[in-house]
Protein backbone atom coordinates (compact mmCIF):
# COMPACT_ATOMS: atom_id res chain seq x y z
CA UNK A 1 0.00 0.00 0.00
CA UNK A 2 3.19 2.13 0.35
CA UNK A 3 2.90 3.83 -3.40
CA UNK A 4 -0.58 4.53 -3.03
CA UNK A 5 -0.31 7.99 -2.36
CA UNK A 6 1.68 8.83 -5.21
CA UNK A 7 -0.84 6.90 -7.31
CA UNK A 8 -3.45 8.93 -6.55
CA UNK A 9 -1.04 12.22 -7.06
CA UNK A 10 -0.35 11.29 -10.82
CA UNK A 11 -4.22 10.96 -11.29
CA UNK A 12 -4.94 14.03 -9.67
CA UNK A 13 -2.35 16.04 -11.43
CA UNK A 14 -3.55 15.20 -14.67
CA UNK A 15 -6.69 15.55 -13.85
CA UNK A 16 -5.92 18.97 -12.95
CA UNK A 17 -3.67 19.74 -15.89
CA UNK A 18 -7.10 18.25 -18.28
CA UNK A 19 -9.11 20.96 -16.50
CA UNK A 20 -6.88 23.63 -16.99
CA UNK A 21 -6.90 25.74 -20.01
CA UNK A 22 -3.59 24.45 -22.60
CA UNK A 23 -0.59 26.46 -22.95
CA UNK A 24 -0.16 24.67 -26.67
CA UNK A 25 1.56 27.76 -28.79
CA UNK A 26 -0.17 27.36 -32.29
CA UNK A 27 3.16 28.37 -34.26
CA UNK A 28 2.04 28.17 -37.87
CA UNK A 29 -1.23 29.57 -37.17
CA UNK A 30 -0.23 31.94 -34.76
CA UNK A 31 3.08 33.66 -34.90
CA UNK A 32 5.42 33.46 -31.38
CA UNK A 33 6.03 36.15 -29.28
CA UNK A 34 9.82 36.15 -29.60
CA UNK A 35 11.66 37.91 -27.04
CA UNK A 36 13.79 41.09 -27.41
CA UNK A 37 17.30 40.00 -29.21
CA UNK A 38 16.30 36.93 -30.66
CA UNK A 39 18.81 35.49 -33.31
CA UNK A 40 16.88 34.98 -35.71
CA UNK A 41 18.70 36.15 -39.50
CA UNK A 42 22.06 38.38 -39.47
CA UNK A 43 20.73 41.45 -41.62
CA UNK A 44 23.27 43.34 -43.77
CA UNK A 45 22.66 47.66 -43.74
CA UNK A 46 25.12 47.33 -47.06
CA UNK A 47 25.57 51.27 -47.07
CA UNK A 48 27.60 50.89 -43.30
CA UNK A 49 29.95 48.01 -44.60
CA UNK A 50 33.44 48.86 -45.10
CA UNK A 51 34.82 45.84 -46.20
CA UNK A 52 36.76 45.58 -43.66
CA UNK A 53 36.76 41.75 -43.04
CA UNK A 54 36.48 42.02 -39.79
CA UNK A 55 33.18 39.87 -39.51
CA UNK A 56 34.81 37.38 -41.82
CA UNK A 57 37.84 37.00 -39.67
CA UNK A 58 36.30 36.58 -36.95
CA UNK A 59 33.99 34.24 -37.73
CA UNK A 60 34.28 30.60 -35.76
CA UNK A 61 32.94 29.45 -38.84
CA UNK A 62 33.81 30.92 -41.97
CA UNK A 63 30.81 31.34 -43.28
CA UNK A 64 30.98 34.77 -43.90
CA UNK A 65 32.39 35.48 -48.04
CA UNK A 66 33.21 39.22 -48.79
CA UNK A 67 34.70 40.67 -51.86
CA UNK A 68 35.70 43.97 -52.58
CA UNK A 69 37.61 45.75 -55.12
CA UNK A 70 39.23 49.77 -54.19
CA UNK A 71 38.31 52.46 -56.06
CA UNK A 72 40.41 55.71 -56.66
CA UNK A 73 38.82 59.08 -55.67
CA UNK A 74 40.24 61.72 -57.52
CA UNK A 75 41.77 64.65 -54.61
CA UNK A 76 39.30 67.33 -54.73
CA UNK A 77 42.00 70.01 -54.00
CA UNK A 78 44.68 71.35 -56.32
CA UNK A 79 47.84 69.02 -55.91
CA UNK A 80 46.28 66.60 -53.04
CA UNK A 81 46.24 63.04 -53.02
CA UNK A 82 44.23 61.01 -54.33
CA UNK A 83 41.89 58.80 -51.92
CA UNK A 84 41.10 54.91 -52.55
CA UNK A 85 37.94 53.76 -50.67
CA UNK A 86 36.63 49.98 -50.64
CA UNK A 87 33.75 48.94 -52.58
CA UNK A 88 31.80 46.09 -51.56
CA UNK A 89 31.27 43.17 -54.30
CA UNK A 90 29.96 40.48 -52.50
CA UNK A 91 28.67 40.16 -48.88
CA UNK A 92 27.47 36.40 -48.00
CA UNK A 93 26.46 34.35 -45.34
CA UNK A 94 25.96 30.94 -45.77
CA UNK A 95 23.39 29.89 -43.04
CA UNK A 96 23.60 25.78 -43.50
CA UNK A 97 26.99 26.87 -41.56
CA UNK A 98 26.17 29.74 -39.55
CA UNK A 99 26.04 28.89 -35.54
CA UNK A 100 24.29 32.35 -34.60
CA UNK A 101 27.11 32.90 -32.06
CA UNK A 102 26.68 36.91 -33.16
CA UNK A 103 30.11 37.55 -33.12
CA UNK A 104 30.08 39.20 -36.52
CA UNK A 105 27.60 41.63 -35.02
CA UNK A 106 29.46 42.25 -31.95
CA UNK A 107 32.66 42.85 -34.08
CA UNK A 108 31.61 44.99 -37.06
CA UNK A 109 32.51 48.59 -36.08
CA UNK A 110 30.18 50.46 -37.94
CA UNK A 111 27.23 48.56 -37.27
CA UNK A 112 26.59 46.90 -40.46
CA UNK A 113 25.21 44.25 -39.22
CA UNK A 114 22.14 43.36 -37.28
CA UNK A 115 19.89 40.79 -36.22
CA UNK A 116 16.70 39.85 -37.19
CA UNK A 117 14.28 38.17 -35.65
CA UNK A 118 12.72 36.34 -38.60
CA UNK A 119 13.39 32.42 -38.46
CA UNK A 120 11.36 31.48 -41.02
CA UNK A 121 13.77 30.75 -43.78
CA UNK A 122 14.36 26.98 -43.33
CA UNK A 123 15.02 25.67 -47.36
CA UNK A 124 14.53 23.00 -49.37
CA UNK A 125 17.89 22.87 -50.55
CA UNK A 126 21.03 23.33 -48.50
CA UNK A 127 22.28 25.47 -50.76
CA UNK A 128 19.83 27.83 -50.90
CA UNK A 129 20.86 28.89 -47.51
CA UNK A 130 23.59 30.72 -48.88
CA UNK A 131 22.17 34.49 -48.71
CA UNK A 132 23.98 36.53 -50.90
CA UNK A 133 24.03 40.64 -50.40
CA UNK A 134 20.44 41.60 -51.83
CA UNK A 135 19.18 38.87 -49.65
CA UNK A 136 20.76 40.20 -46.68
CA UNK A 137 20.25 43.84 -47.00
CA UNK A 138 16.23 42.54 -47.29
CA UNK A 139 16.54 41.41 -43.45
CA UNK A 140 17.11 44.83 -42.76
CA UNK A 141 13.10 45.96 -42.86
CA UNK A 142 12.57 43.25 -40.61
CA UNK A 143 15.40 44.37 -37.61
CA UNK A 144 13.68 46.04 -34.42
CA UNK A 145 15.06 50.04 -33.43
CA UNK A 146 17.46 49.27 -30.54
CA UNK A 147 16.21 49.23 -27.23
CA UNK A 148 15.85 52.62 -25.23
CA UNK A 149 18.95 53.06 -23.11
CA UNK A 150 18.22 53.21 -19.22
CA UNK A 151 17.42 56.31 -17.68
CA UNK A 152 20.62 56.19 -15.69
CA UNK A 153 22.92 55.20 -18.07
CA UNK A 154 25.64 57.38 -20.05
CA UNK A 155 25.08 59.29 -23.14
CA UNK A 156 26.04 57.75 -26.04
CA UNK A 157 29.83 57.72 -27.62
CA UNK A 158 28.32 59.70 -30.73
CA UNK A 159 25.89 62.52 -28.76
CA UNK A 160 28.55 63.29 -25.94
CA UNK A 161 30.91 63.92 -28.65
CA UNK A 162 28.33 66.46 -30.16
CA UNK A 163 27.89 68.16 -27.29
CA UNK A 164 30.75 68.67 -25.87
CA UNK A 165 31.38 72.42 -25.97
CA UNK A 166 33.78 73.60 -28.78
CA UNK A 167 37.59 73.50 -28.27
CA UNK A 168 38.29 76.56 -25.79
CA UNK A 169 35.43 77.47 -24.95
CA UNK A 170 35.54 75.81 -21.72
CA UNK A 171 38.22 78.10 -20.19
CA UNK A 172 35.71 80.94 -21.22
CA UNK A 173 32.87 79.22 -19.40
CA UNK A 174 34.84 78.26 -16.29
CA UNK A 175 35.54 82.32 -15.83
CA UNK A 176 32.10 83.10 -16.04
CA UNK A 177 31.82 80.72 -13.09
CA UNK A 178 28.28 79.11 -13.61
CA UNK A 179 26.67 78.12 -11.26
CA UNK A 180 27.54 74.45 -9.14
CA UNK A 181 30.33 73.26 -12.16
CA UNK A 182 31.94 76.10 -10.42
CA UNK A 183 35.90 74.46 -9.54
CA UNK A 184 35.82 72.00 -12.26
CA UNK A 185 36.84 72.20 -15.86
CA UNK A 186 35.36 70.83 -18.61
CA UNK A 187 37.55 68.21 -20.40
CA UNK A 188 38.07 69.84 -23.60
CA UNK A 189 41.32 67.48 -24.65
CA UNK A 190 41.42 64.69 -25.55
CA UNK A 191 43.81 62.25 -23.53
CA UNK A 192 45.52 61.08 -26.63
CA UNK A 193 46.09 64.26 -28.61
CA UNK A 194 48.40 66.36 -26.21
CA UNK A 195 48.96 68.19 -28.76
CA UNK A 196 52.35 66.64 -29.31
CA UNK A 197 53.43 64.56 -32.81
CA UNK A 198 51.77 61.14 -33.46
CA UNK A 199 54.67 58.51 -33.11
CA UNK A 200 53.26 57.20 -36.45
CA UNK A 201 52.26 60.27 -38.32
CA UNK A 202 55.30 59.76 -40.90
CA UNK A 203 54.12 56.58 -42.27
CA UNK A 204 52.31 55.61 -44.41
CA UNK A 205 48.24 56.09 -44.09
CA UNK A 206 47.13 52.51 -42.83
CA UNK A 207 44.78 49.98 -44.68
CA UNK A 208 41.80 51.99 -45.98
CA UNK A 209 39.26 49.20 -44.68
CA UNK A 210 40.62 49.03 -41.43
CA UNK A 211 38.68 51.58 -39.16
CA UNK A 212 39.75 54.88 -38.42
CA UNK A 213 41.87 54.87 -34.94
CA UNK A 214 39.66 56.82 -32.80
CA UNK A 215 36.40 55.35 -34.36
CA UNK A 216 35.85 52.57 -31.33
CA UNK A 217 36.30 55.67 -28.48
CA UNK A 218 33.27 54.51 -27.29
CA UNK A 219 33.32 55.45 -23.01
CA UNK A 220 33.08 59.60 -22.81
CA UNK B 1 -33.80 -16.31 -35.86
CA UNK B 2 -34.27 -15.85 -39.05
CA UNK B 3 -31.49 -15.31 -41.46
CA UNK B 4 -32.52 -11.69 -42.38
CA UNK B 5 -32.38 -11.19 -38.33
CA UNK B 6 -29.00 -13.06 -38.45
CA UNK B 7 -27.56 -10.38 -40.83
CA UNK B 8 -28.97 -7.49 -39.13
CA UNK B 9 -27.41 -8.25 -35.88
CA UNK B 10 -24.02 -8.83 -37.26
CA UNK B 11 -23.82 -6.30 -39.04
CA UNK B 12 -24.81 -3.73 -36.24
CA UNK B 13 -21.48 -5.67 -34.12
CA UNK B 14 -19.64 -5.09 -37.26
CA UNK B 15 -20.33 -1.07 -36.58
CA UNK B 16 -20.14 -1.23 -33.43
CA UNK B 17 -16.72 -2.73 -33.74
CA UNK B 18 -15.92 -0.18 -36.12
CA UNK B 19 -17.05 2.70 -34.53
CA UNK B 20 -16.71 2.54 -30.91
CA UNK B 21 -13.02 1.79 -31.03
CA UNK B 22 -12.19 4.95 -32.76
CA UNK B 23 -14.65 6.75 -30.84
CA UNK B 24 -12.39 5.34 -27.68
CA UNK B 25 -9.00 6.03 -29.68
CA UNK B 26 -10.29 9.53 -31.11
CA UNK B 27 -11.01 10.24 -26.91
CA UNK B 28 -7.47 8.98 -26.55
CA UNK B 29 -6.19 11.62 -28.64
CA UNK B 30 -7.55 14.13 -27.00
CA UNK B 31 -8.22 13.17 -23.11
CA UNK B 32 -4.67 12.33 -23.17
CA UNK B 33 -3.42 16.11 -25.09
CA UNK B 34 -5.28 17.77 -22.52
CA UNK B 35 -4.05 15.99 -19.36
CA UNK B 36 -0.66 16.74 -20.67
CA UNK B 37 -1.44 20.19 -21.44
CA UNK B 38 -1.62 20.01 -25.00
CA UNK B 39 -4.42 20.47 -27.69
CA UNK B 40 -4.33 16.66 -29.31
CA UNK B 41 -4.94 16.92 -33.03
CA UNK B 42 -6.49 20.01 -34.60
CA UNK B 43 -6.26 19.78 -38.28
CA UNK B 44 -7.66 16.39 -39.90
CA UNK B 45 -11.64 17.29 -40.18
CA UNK B 46 -12.50 20.67 -39.84
CA UNK B 47 -13.25 20.30 -36.19
CA UNK B 48 -11.08 19.31 -33.42
CA UNK B 49 -9.25 16.59 -35.67
CA UNK B 50 -12.26 14.62 -35.40
CA UNK B 51 -11.17 12.75 -38.44
CA UNK B 52 -7.62 12.14 -37.29
CA UNK B 53 -8.25 8.31 -36.93
CA UNK B 54 -9.71 8.09 -40.01
CA UNK B 55 -6.90 9.57 -41.79
CA UNK B 56 -4.52 7.36 -40.18
CA UNK B 57 -6.40 5.20 -41.45
CA UNK B 58 -6.10 5.81 -44.81
CA UNK B 59 -2.30 6.25 -44.63
CA UNK B 60 -2.02 2.76 -42.99
CA UNK B 61 -3.81 1.16 -45.82
CA UNK B 62 -0.99 3.32 -48.18
CA UNK B 63 1.87 1.60 -46.81
CA UNK B 64 3.17 -1.23 -48.13
CA UNK B 65 2.66 -4.58 -46.78
CA UNK B 66 5.98 -6.21 -45.70
CA UNK B 67 6.80 -10.35 -44.72
CA UNK B 68 10.58 -10.78 -43.53
CA UNK B 69 11.66 -13.59 -45.33
CA UNK B 70 12.68 -15.40 -42.09
CA UNK B 71 9.44 -14.57 -40.43
CA UNK B 72 7.07 -17.71 -40.09
CA UNK B 73 4.50 -16.88 -42.44
CA UNK B 74 1.11 -17.73 -42.11
CA UNK B 75 1.60 -17.05 -38.54
CA UNK B 76 2.97 -13.65 -38.98
CA UNK B 77 0.18 -12.77 -41.04
CA UNK B 78 -2.21 -14.54 -39.25
CA UNK B 79 -1.65 -12.91 -35.69
CA UNK B 80 -3.37 -9.28 -36.45
CA UNK B 81 -6.52 -11.23 -37.15
CA UNK B 82 -6.23 -13.46 -34.14
CA UNK B 83 -5.81 -10.28 -32.15
CA UNK B 84 -8.62 -8.67 -33.88
CA UNK B 85 -11.29 -11.20 -34.37
CA UNK B 86 -11.86 -12.26 -30.48
CA UNK B 87 -12.82 -8.76 -29.72
CA UNK B 88 -15.79 -8.88 -32.36
CA UNK B 89 -17.23 -11.99 -30.92
CA UNK B 90 -16.61 -10.42 -27.42
CA UNK B 91 -18.97 -7.33 -28.35
CA UNK B 92 -21.29 -9.49 -29.78
CA UNK B 93 -22.47 -11.15 -26.40
CA UNK B 94 -22.45 -8.27 -24.22
CA UNK B 95 -25.56 -7.25 -23.75
CA UNK B 96 -26.48 -3.32 -23.65
CA UNK B 97 -30.17 -3.06 -23.14
CA UNK B 98 -32.67 -5.87 -21.75
CA UNK B 99 -33.04 -8.28 -24.16
CA UNK B 100 -30.52 -6.44 -26.55
CA UNK B 101 -27.06 -8.23 -27.66
CA UNK B 102 -26.24 -9.47 -30.58
CA UNK B 103 -25.67 -12.65 -29.52
CA UNK B 104 -27.92 -14.20 -26.21
CA UNK B 105 -25.98 -17.24 -25.56
CA UNK B 106 -26.19 -19.06 -21.64
CA UNK B 107 -22.47 -19.33 -20.78
CA UNK B 108 -21.66 -15.65 -22.36
CA UNK B 109 -19.72 -14.58 -19.70
CA UNK B 110 -16.83 -17.92 -20.53
CA UNK B 111 -17.41 -16.95 -24.10
CA UNK B 112 -16.18 -13.74 -23.49
CA UNK B 113 -13.65 -14.90 -21.43
CA UNK B 114 -12.35 -17.32 -24.05
CA UNK B 115 -12.44 -14.56 -26.32
CA UNK B 116 -10.59 -11.95 -24.71
CA UNK B 117 -7.70 -14.40 -23.74
CA UNK B 118 -7.22 -15.32 -27.23
CA UNK B 119 -6.81 -11.95 -28.28
CA UNK B 120 -3.82 -11.48 -26.23
CA UNK B 121 -2.63 -14.68 -28.07
CA UNK B 122 -2.55 -12.42 -30.98
CA UNK B 123 0.66 -10.72 -29.60
CA UNK B 124 2.24 -13.81 -28.63
CA UNK B 125 2.26 -15.38 -32.13
CA UNK B 126 3.52 -12.05 -33.89
CA UNK B 127 6.78 -12.26 -30.95
CA UNK B 128 7.41 -15.69 -32.22
CA UNK B 129 6.84 -15.15 -35.73
CA UNK B 130 8.37 -12.45 -36.50
CA UNK B 131 12.25 -13.42 -36.06
CA UNK B 132 13.50 -10.68 -34.27
CA UNK B 133 14.77 -10.54 -30.80
CA UNK B 134 12.90 -7.67 -30.13
CA UNK B 135 9.77 -8.98 -31.20
CA UNK B 136 10.56 -12.39 -29.45
CA UNK B 137 11.43 -10.68 -26.12
CA UNK B 138 8.36 -8.85 -26.41
CA UNK B 139 6.47 -11.92 -27.07
CA UNK B 140 7.76 -13.28 -23.81
CA UNK B 141 6.97 -10.42 -22.02
CA UNK B 142 3.17 -10.96 -23.76
CA UNK B 143 3.16 -14.57 -22.73
CA UNK B 144 4.25 -13.88 -19.63
CA UNK B 145 1.90 -11.22 -18.76
CA UNK B 146 -1.10 -13.49 -20.30
CA UNK B 147 -0.47 -16.12 -17.50
CA UNK B 148 -0.41 -13.55 -14.77
CA UNK B 149 -3.43 -11.93 -15.38
CA UNK B 150 -5.67 -14.45 -16.44
CA UNK B 151 -6.24 -15.43 -13.40
CA UNK B 152 -7.08 -12.42 -11.72
CA UNK B 153 -10.00 -11.79 -14.35
CA UNK B 154 -11.14 -15.55 -14.27
CA UNK B 155 -11.70 -14.75 -10.52
CA UNK B 156 -13.00 -11.14 -10.49
CA UNK B 157 -15.79 -12.63 -13.19
CA UNK B 158 -16.00 -16.02 -10.80
CA UNK B 159 -17.26 -13.62 -7.65
CA UNK B 160 -19.52 -11.37 -10.13
CA UNK B 161 -20.63 -15.40 -11.86
CA UNK B 162 -21.38 -16.31 -8.28
CA UNK B 163 -23.26 -12.94 -6.58
CA UNK B 164 -25.34 -13.27 -9.87
CA UNK B 165 -26.30 -16.82 -9.78
CA UNK B 166 -25.20 -17.65 -13.78
CA UNK B 167 -22.80 -17.48 -16.33
CA UNK B 168 -25.52 -15.16 -19.07
CA UNK B 169 -24.16 -11.44 -18.84
CA UNK B 170 -27.78 -11.05 -19.74
CA UNK B 171 -28.70 -12.61 -16.47
CA UNK B 172 -26.22 -10.86 -14.54
CA UNK B 173 -27.57 -7.47 -15.16
CA UNK B 174 -30.79 -8.12 -15.14
CA UNK B 175 -29.43 -9.36 -11.12
CA UNK B 176 -26.87 -6.48 -10.62
CA UNK B 177 -28.25 -4.03 -7.80
CA UNK B 178 -26.36 -0.62 -6.52
CA UNK B 179 -25.40 -2.99 -3.41
CA UNK B 180 -23.15 -4.81 -5.63
CA UNK B 181 -21.06 -1.70 -5.98
CA UNK B 182 -19.59 -1.56 -2.70
CA UNK B 183 -20.08 -5.51 -2.23
CA UNK B 184 -18.26 -6.11 -5.58
CA UNK B 185 -15.52 -3.39 -5.39
CA UNK B 186 -12.57 -5.25 -4.89
CA UNK B 187 -13.42 -7.83 -7.89
CA UNK B 188 -14.06 -5.01 -9.49
CA UNK B 189 -10.49 -3.17 -8.97
CA UNK B 190 -8.88 -6.01 -9.74
CA UNK B 191 -10.21 -6.70 -13.06
CA UNK B 192 -9.95 -3.05 -13.96
CA UNK B 193 -6.22 -3.58 -13.42
CA UNK B 194 -6.28 -6.72 -15.05
CA UNK B 195 -7.80 -5.82 -18.19
CA UNK B 196 -5.68 -2.54 -18.49
CA UNK B 197 -2.60 -5.70 -18.25
CA UNK B 198 -4.63 -7.83 -20.48
CA UNK B 199 -4.94 -5.37 -22.93
CA UNK B 200 -1.15 -4.65 -23.08
CA UNK B 201 -1.84 -1.11 -22.06
CA UNK B 202 0.20 1.46 -20.18
CA UNK B 203 1.42 1.54 -17.36
CA UNK B 204 1.40 -2.27 -18.30
CA UNK B 205 2.45 -2.16 -21.69
CA UNK B 206 6.17 -3.82 -21.38
CA UNK B 207 5.58 -6.35 -24.38
CA UNK B 208 4.89 -3.04 -26.42
CA UNK B 209 7.79 -0.86 -24.18
CA UNK B 210 8.11 1.48 -27.59
CA UNK B 211 11.91 2.86 -26.15
CA UNK B 212 13.05 -0.27 -24.97
CA UNK B 213 11.82 -3.03 -27.64
CA UNK B 214 10.99 -0.87 -29.94
CA UNK B 215 7.25 -1.48 -30.49
CA UNK B 216 7.93 -5.43 -29.10
CA UNK B 217 6.22 -8.03 -30.83
CA UNK B 218 5.04 -5.34 -33.27
CA UNK B 219 8.23 -4.08 -34.64
CA UNK B 220 8.36 -6.22 -37.80
CA UNK B 221 4.83 -5.36 -38.98
CA UNK B 222 3.46 -2.54 -41.11
CA UNK B 223 0.57 -0.70 -42.85
CA UNK B 224 -2.78 -2.48 -42.28
CA UNK B 225 -1.04 -5.82 -40.13
CA UNK B 226 0.11 -2.76 -37.38
CA UNK B 227 -3.47 -0.52 -37.74
CA UNK B 228 -5.16 -4.29 -36.83
CA UNK B 229 -3.07 -4.61 -33.91
CA UNK B 230 -3.48 -1.11 -32.60
CA UNK B 231 -7.70 -2.25 -34.05
CA UNK B 232 -7.57 -4.54 -31.48
CA UNK B 233 -6.27 -2.80 -29.13
CA UNK B 234 -8.80 -0.37 -28.80
CA UNK B 235 -11.61 -2.96 -29.63
CA UNK B 236 -10.61 -4.66 -26.53
CA UNK B 237 -10.63 -1.46 -24.43
CA UNK B 238 -14.30 -1.28 -25.97
CA UNK B 239 -14.94 -5.01 -24.79
CA UNK B 240 -13.38 -4.40 -21.38
CA UNK B 241 -15.14 -1.59 -20.50
CA UNK B 242 -18.27 -2.60 -21.34
CA UNK B 243 -17.91 -5.48 -19.39
CA UNK B 244 -16.99 -3.65 -16.36
CA UNK B 245 -19.96 -1.53 -17.05
CA UNK B 246 -22.55 -3.70 -17.63
CA UNK B 247 -21.20 -6.57 -14.72
CA UNK B 248 -19.87 -3.91 -12.18
CA UNK B 249 -22.10 -0.79 -12.58
CA UNK B 250 -25.18 -2.16 -13.47
CA UNK B 251 -25.40 -1.32 -17.19
CA UNK B 252 -28.76 0.20 -17.81
CA UNK B 253 -29.71 0.49 -14.58
CA UNK B 254 -29.47 4.20 -13.06
CA UNK B 255 -31.65 7.05 -13.29
CA UNK B 256 -34.47 7.52 -16.43
CA UNK B 257 -34.01 3.79 -16.67
CA UNK B 258 -36.75 3.56 -19.69
CA UNK B 259 -35.40 6.48 -21.53
CA UNK B 260 -31.70 6.02 -21.64
CA UNK B 261 -31.65 2.44 -21.61
CA UNK B 262 -28.72 1.34 -23.73
CA UNK B 263 -27.26 4.90 -23.51
CA UNK B 264 -26.82 4.09 -20.28
CA UNK B 265 -24.83 1.16 -20.84
CA UNK B 266 -22.88 2.95 -23.70
CA UNK B 267 -22.17 5.87 -21.06
CA UNK B 268 -20.50 4.14 -18.38
CA UNK B 269 -18.74 1.96 -20.72
CA UNK B 270 -16.87 5.03 -21.80
CA UNK B 271 -16.35 6.49 -18.83
CA UNK B 272 -14.02 3.47 -17.98
CA UNK B 273 -12.66 3.61 -21.13
CA UNK B 274 -11.54 7.59 -19.96
CA UNK B 275 -10.64 5.74 -16.72
CA UNK B 276 -8.12 3.05 -18.74
CA UNK B 277 -6.75 6.26 -20.55
CA UNK B 278 -6.01 8.54 -17.90
CA UNK B 279 -4.18 5.89 -16.14
CA UNK B 280 -2.33 5.53 -18.91
CA UNK B 281 -1.39 9.44 -18.77
CA UNK B 282 -0.90 9.65 -14.83
CA UNK B 283 1.28 6.48 -13.99
CA UNK B 284 4.46 5.72 -15.86
CA UNK B 285 5.37 1.95 -17.08
CA UNK B 286 6.35 -1.24 -14.44
CA UNK B 287 9.07 -2.90 -14.57
CA UNK B 288 9.04 -6.59 -15.44
CA UNK B 289 9.22 -7.90 -11.61
CA UNK B 290 7.09 -5.34 -10.58
CA UNK B 291 4.40 -6.54 -12.94
CA UNK B 292 4.66 -9.99 -11.34
CA UNK B 293 4.30 -9.10 -7.90
CA UNK B 294 1.73 -6.75 -8.60
CA UNK B 295 -0.47 -10.15 -10.32
CA UNK B 296 0.68 -13.13 -7.81
CA UNK B 297 1.17 -10.82 -4.67
CA UNK B 298 -1.85 -8.72 -4.90
CA UNK B 299 -4.88 -9.21 -7.60
CA UNK B 300 -4.60 -12.68 -7.33
CA UNK B 301 -4.86 -12.98 -3.02
CA UNK B 302 -7.46 -9.79 -2.94
CA UNK B 303 -9.40 -11.46 -5.89
CA UNK B 304 -9.47 -14.70 -3.68
CA UNK B 305 -9.89 -13.00 -1.23
CA UNK B 306 -13.50 -11.32 -3.01
CA UNK B 307 -14.38 -14.67 -3.61
CA UNK B 308 -14.19 -15.70 -0.46
CA UNK B 309 -16.70 -12.42 0.31
CA UNK B 310 -18.90 -13.49 -2.27
CA UNK B 311 -19.01 -17.06 -0.99
CA UNK B 312 -20.34 -15.70 2.29
CA UNK B 313 -22.58 -13.29 1.10
CA UNK B 314 -24.32 -15.61 -1.33
CA UNK B 315 -24.79 -18.38 1.40
CA UNK B 316 -25.94 -15.90 4.03
CA UNK B 317 -28.41 -14.82 1.26
CA UNK B 318 -27.43 -11.07 1.55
Amino acid sequence: MRPLPGILKGLITTARTALRPTHTAEYPDVAPELPPRSRGVIALLEENCTSCMLCARECPDWCIYIDSHKETIPATTEGGRDRQRNVLDRFAIDFSLCMYCGICIEVCPFDALHWSPQFEYAEVDLLDLLHEKDRLGGWMASVPPPPALDEKAAEPAEIAAANRPARGAGLAGGAGGAGGSGPRMPRTVRPRAAGSPRPDAGSPPPDAGSPPPDAGEASP
Amino acid sequence: MSLLEAALRAASVLAAFLVLPLLVGQAEHKVMAHMQGRLGPMYAGGFHGWAQLVADGVKFVQKEDITPRAADRWVFRLAPAVALIPYLLAMATIPIHPGVAAVDVPGSLVLVLAATSVGALGTLMAGWASANKYALLGGLRAAAQLVSYELPIVLALASIAMAGGSLSLMALTQAWSPWWLLWQLPGGLVFLVAACAELQRPPFDMPVADAELVMGAWTEYTGLRFAFFLLAEYAGIVVMSLLFAVLWLGGWHGPFEGTLGWLWTLLKGFGVAVLVIWVRVAWPRLREDQLQRLAWLWLVPIALAQLLLTGAGVVMGW
